[in-house]
C-alpha cells in the first residue's frame, strides 16, 4: 500500500505527471473572476469565499479522469487487482495520493488567492480549514466517479456529470463555513457538518468504489 | 405462486400487456376528471387567485419525481440482491419518466412562482432540491447510455442509484441549511394544520391518482420495450453464433 | 497444492466462448494453451486469474497464488526499470529484485526510464515482474510477443527455473519454448451455439 502511494506521488511529480496543472487552473479561474464580475473590491470581498471554493472544486475535478485511466490503459490495474492488495485499499490509497498532489496544494494556495479576491481578514483561517476538511472528500468521491467511468472511452465529461452532483453537500457546507467566517459569524456548525461528511465519505466510499471497479474489471 | 415469477420476462410481458390497457384508461379518466374538477369547479384562492390551480399539475408531478427515483432505488436493490433482469430494465425505463416529471415540477413551479414571488426562479430549498434531483437523473441516464454491456451497465447504474440516493438526501438537508426559502409548506401532509383546504384537496387526490397510474403505465410500456430490445439482441447473438 | 479447473465455462460480454474446460496443474508442471485467435484463451486465463467470474464450473487452488501477465505490462514510462520492479516487489511483499534483473538481462538498464526502452526490453521487464511476485502459479498470455530469439531463450530458462523450484505455469503461446509441457487445445471446448448467454437466455 505504501509502495503504491509513493509510486503515485512519484508519477505525479515527474515530467508528464501533471502536477501543478490543477494549481495553475485554480489560479486562472480566480484571476478570471474579477474580469467577469468587475473589479469592485466590495463585491469581490463578498463572493471571495464561494469563488475560492468553487475554483478548488473544479481544479480537483480536472485531474480525476487520469486517476484510474492511466493504470487502466497500461494494464497496471489488472495486475494490481490480482495482487494481494484489496481493491478498496488500492482506491483509498490512490485517492489519498490524488489529494496530496492536488487537494493539498490548493489548500495551501487558497490564502494567497484570497488576497487577490480581497477576502475579509477574518476569513483566511476558516477558509484554509474548511478546504483542508473538505478536499479529501472531493478526492474520494472523485475516485468513485473514476471507478464508475474507467472503462468508457472519453469518459471525462461523463465523470464530471456524475461527480458534480455528489459534490453539492461538501460545497455547500465548505463555502458556508468560509462565508460565515468572512462575515464575522460563527462557522462551527457548517465546519462540523463538513467534517462529518468527509469522515463518512472516507469510511464508506472506498467500498462503493471497489464494488464498481470490480464490475468494470471483469 | 410467488411475486418473483414475474421476474421472468415472458410472464412479465404477458401480465403487463393485460394490465396496461386498464392503466391507460383509468389514468386518462382520473386526469381528465381531476383536472377539469380542479380547474373549473373549485373556488379561487383568497390570496393567490386562480394561479393556485397549477397545483393540480405541480404537486402530483413533484411527488412522482421523487417516487420515480424511489422506485428506481427499489428496483436497483432487487437487481443487486436477486439479479432479475426485468428489475434492472424497469429502473432504466423509469428514469426518463422521472426526468420529465421533475421538469414538469420545475416548470410549473416557475410559472407559479412568477406571480406569487415576482420571479421565475428563486434559490429556494425545495426548488433547488428538485434541480439537484434533476442532475442526478441526468447522470444516471447518461451512465446507462455510455456502457455497452447491459449487465455491466445495470450493475454500475444500480450502485450509482444507491450512492446517489444517499447524496440526494444529504443535499436536501444541506440546501435547507443553506437557505431557508420562500416556498409554502407541504401541500399534503399528515399534519392537518398545514394541509390545503378540502375543496382543493379532493380533486388534487384524483390528479395524484392519475399521475401514479400514468407513471405505472409508462414504466410498464417502456420496460416492455427494453425487454424486446434485449430479446432482439439475444436472437442476433444466437444467429451470429450459428452462422 | 495443485491448481484444479473443473468443468469451467467462460464468456466475453455475456456470450459464452468456452465450456466444459477441465485440467489440473501440479507443482513443477507447465500447461500450454493453443487455439486460433479469438478462441477464448485470454478469457480463460483472465477467469483463472480471478479477474472475471466463471459462467459455470470452478477454479480451485488459485487463491493468492497466481501471478498474471497479459499483453499490457503495466509499466510506468516515468519510472526507471528498477523503480518499476521494486514497486511490484513491494506490492507483493518481496524485496529482492536482483535475481529477476539478472534472469532477464536487465542489469545494464536499471537506471533507464521504462519509457526509453525498446518494445522487447519492456516485455522483458514485464516478465521479470513475475519473478518478484513470489507467487507459484504463473498465468501468462502470449508472453513472447515482441521478444527476439535470445530473449525467448532467457524467458524459457526463467520458466524452467521456476518449474524446477516447484512452481507451475499456465500459458497461451504459439511458439515452441523447448519446455516440457502439456498442451491443451481450447478449440475443442468451443461453447455450443445452443448455449446462449445466461444473461440473455431468459429473454428468448
Amino acid at each position: 500500500m505504501r509502495a503504491l502511494f509513493f509510486r503515485d506521488l512519484a508519477l505525479a511529480l515527474r515530467a508528464g505527471g501533471g502536477f501543478g496543472l490543477g494549481l495553475a487552473f485554480f489560479l486562472i479561474v480566480v484571476v478570471l473572476v474579477p474580469f467577469s464580475v468587475g473589479p469592485q473590491s466590495a463585491l469581490l470581498t463578498q463572493i471571495a469565499p464561494g469563488v475560492l471554493w468553487l475554483g478548488a472544486l473544479l481544479a480537483c475535478l480536472l485531474s480525476l479522469d487520469r486517476l484510474l485511466a492511466v493504470d487502466w490503459e497500461d494494464g497496471a490495474l489488472d495486475l494490481l487487482a490480482t495482487s494481494p492488495l484489496p481493491l478498496e485499499g488500492i482506491l483509498a490509497v490512490k485517492a489519498a495520493a490524488h489529494w496530496v498532489t492536488t487537494g493539498l496544494p490548493l489548500v495551501l494556495a487558497a490564502p494567497v488567492l484570497g488576497v487577490l479576491l480581497n477576502l475579509a481578514p477574518g476569513g483566511y483561517g476558516v477558509l484554509v480549514l474548511s478546504l483542508a476538511l473538505g478536499t479529501p472528500a472531493l478526492s474520494m468521491i472523485g475516485a468513485f466517479g473514476a471507478a464508475l467511468t474507467v472503462g468508457i472511452k472519453r469518459g471525462g465529461l461523463l465523470l464530471s456529470l456524475l461527480v458534480l452532483p455528489l459534490y453539492v453537500p461538501t460545497l455547500i457546507f465548505g463555502a458556508e463555513a468560509a462565508r460565515r467566517a468572512a462575515q464575522g459569524l460563527d462557522p462551527a456548525t457548517p465546519l462540523l457538518l463538513l467534517a462529518g461528511i468527509t469522515l463518512a465519505v472516507l469510511a464508506a466510499m472506498p467500498f462503493a468504489a471497489g464494488l464498481v471497479l470490480r464490475v468494470n474489471l471483469r | 405462486m410467488s411475486l418473483w415469477e414475474y421476474a421472468n420476462p415472458v410472464k412479465f410481458l404477458a401480465l403487463s400487456e393485460r394490465v396496461m390497457p386498464w392503466l391507460w384508461v383509468s389514468s386518462a379518466v382520473c386526469l381528465v376528471v381531476g383536472l377539469i374538477w380542479g380547474f373549473f369547479f373549485t373556488p379561487d384562492d383568497f390570496r393567490q387567485g386562480s394561479t393556485v390551480k397549477i397545483i393540480y399539475l405541480h404537486v402530483p408531478a413533484a411527488l412522482m419525481a421523487i417516487n420515480a427515483w424511489f422506485m428506481m432505488l427499489v428496483a436497483s436493490l432487487i437487481w443487486i440482491v436477486r439479479r432479475h433482469h426485468v428489475s434492472a430494465l424497469a429502473a432504466k425505463a423509469a428514469a426518463p419518466v422521472g426526468i420529465v416529471m421533475t421538469l414538469i415540477a420545475l416548470v410549473t413551479g416557475a410559472i407559479w412562482g412568477q406571480p406569487m414571488w415576482g420571479t421565475w426562479w428563486a434559490w429556494d430549498p425545495r426548488l433547488t432540491s428538485f434541480l439537484i434531483l434533476f442532475l442526478f437523473y441526468l447522470g444516471y441516464v447518461a451512465l446507462w447510455e455510455a456502457i455497452e454491456d447491459p449487465d455491466t451497465a445495470a450493475d454500475l447504474t444500480s450502485i450509482l442509484c444507491l450512492v446517489g440516493t444517499v447524496f440526494a438526501v444529504l443535499s436536501r438537508y444541506a440546501v435547507l441549511f443553506w437557505n431557508q426559502g420562500l416556498h409554502q409548506g407541504a401541500s399534503l401532509s399528515l399534519d392537518k394544520e398545514e394541509n390545503v383546504a378540502d375543496v382543493f384537496y379532493f380533486p388534487l387526490l384524483v390528479c395524484i391518482g392519475g399521475f401514479v397510474l400514468l407513471f405505472l403505465a409508462l414504466v410498464l410500456y417502456r420496460t416492455g420495450t427494453e425487454i424486446r430490445v434485449r430479446r432482439t439482441r439475444a436472437l442476433m447473438a444466437r444467429e451470429a453464433k450459428l452462422a | 497444492m495443485e491448481l484444479k479447473v473443473t468443468d469451467l465455462a467462460v464468456g466475453r460480454g455475456g456470450v459464452p466462448v468456452l465450456a466444459g474446460v477441465s485440467f489440473a496443474l501440479g507443482a513443477g508442471r507447465a500447461l500450454v494453451l493453443r487455439g486460433p485467435n479469438g478462441s477464448g484463451k485470454t478469457t480463460l486465463l483472465r477467469t483463472v486469474a480471478g479477474l472475471q467470474a466463471p459462467m459455470a464450473g470452478s477454479v480451485a487452488g488459485a487463491e493468492d497464488r497466481i501471478a498474471y501477465a497479459a499483453h499490457a505490462d503495466g509499466l510506468k514510462a516515468a519510472l526507471t526499470v528498477s523503480e518499476n520492479l521494486q514497486f511490484w516487489a513491494s506490492v507483493f511483499g518481496q524485496s529482492d529484485i536482483a535475481p529477476a534483473l539478472a534472469a532477464f538481462d536487465l542489469e545494464g538498464l536499471v537506471d533507464r526510464r521504462a519509457g526509453q526502452l525498446s518494445a522487447g526490453q519492456k516485455r522483458r521487464l514485464g516478465l521479470a515482474r513475475l519473478m518478484v511476485t513470489g507467487r507459484d502459479v504463473w498465468v501468462l498470455d502470449e508472453p513472447t510477443v515482441s521478444l527476439d530469439a535470445a530473449s525467448v531463450a532467457l524467458f524459457a530458462d526463467a520458466v524452467r527455473a521456476h518449474l524446477a523450484r516447484g512452481g507451475a505455469a499456465l500459458m497461451a503461446t504459439h511458439i515452441e519454448l523447448g519446455i516440457e509441457a502439456d498442451v491443451l487445445d481450447v478449440s475443442g471446448y468451443r461453447a455450443a451455439a445452443t448455449e446462449m448467454a445466461s444473461a440473455d437466455e431468459a429473454f428468448l
